[in-house]
């Protein structure tokens, strides 16, 4: 079973967690990632824009993907939009697999293309002002181990 | 055809979305986008830069030499940054 999720509210990382565990007795791992919003340099919180439709198509293609390269029992992935604070949560990747390298590897893998492919954009306040979050080079450089 | 426009192109033009037609002749994105630039001084500061432009054919991510016709969706966007 895949999950993706697309919303303004939080998410609880205990229910999500939980629900990658069918109880079947076939699920031998579970690893998950949580992305928060770091406070350091001043910022005051971040806006995340997206483009709906086509961040749930991305995000679906790449999940088909790694559903292909492992043996993957359950996969949840929750991305939050609107506006965030420092602390706040902003994503969760979580996948259940018979086997831990399974489940690591494609939880790295949906991380990395979720960064460099999905429509999401970060917008960022700080004292000065607002400025849009520039892409990095090393989120292209991540993604293309897995070509 | 359909234009969608996020983060800075979207302030830089000052609408997030607008229908267009264009003369047939258009039918690639970057002839679209050289059609998109006379329309005024947001839209030429917009796409004033290639580099930092990404471009999406009916929600799929595509090049500037795609084929593109009057029913596509077609959105301008900066790199990606969410995760």
């Amino acid at each position: 079973m895949s999950e993706i999720r697309i919303q303004a509210q939080d998410f609880d990382p205990s229910v999500e967690i939980a629900a990658l565990d069918d109880a079947s007795g076939s699920v031998g791992a579970i690893a998950t990632f949580i992305g928060l919003v770091r406070g350091d340099d001043g910022l005051i919180a971040m806006t995340l824009d997206h483009y709906p439709g086509m961040c749930e198509r991305e995000i679906a293609v790449h999940v088909a993907e790694a559903r292909k390269r492992w043996p993957i029992t359950g996969l949840r992935i929750v991305h939050r939009i609107g506006r965030l604070v420092p602390g706040e949560r902003i994503v969760f990747v979580g996948v259940a697999s018979s086997h831990r390298q399974a489940a690591f590897q494609a939880a790295q893998f949906l991380m990395d293309y979720l960064k460099t492919r999905a429509p999401f954009w970060k917008r960022e306040e700080r004292q000065g002002g607002e400025t849009w979050v520039e892409a990095k080079a090393a989120d292209d450089e991540s993604v293309k181990r897995w070509r | 055809m359909k234009l969608l426009y996020f983060a800075w192109l979207r302030q830089k033009i000052g609408v997030s979305e607008e229908e267009l037609s264009v003369p047939s002749s258009v039918a690639t994105v970057a002839a679209l986008i050289d059609c998109l630039k006379s329309r005024g001084a947001g839209y030429e500061a917009a796409f004033r830069d290639l580099k930092a432009l990404r471009v999406a054919v009916n929600q799929q991510h595509s090049r500037f030499d795609a084929a593109i016709g009057p029913n596509d969706e077609i959105a301008f966007f900066p790199p990606v940054t969410g995760g």
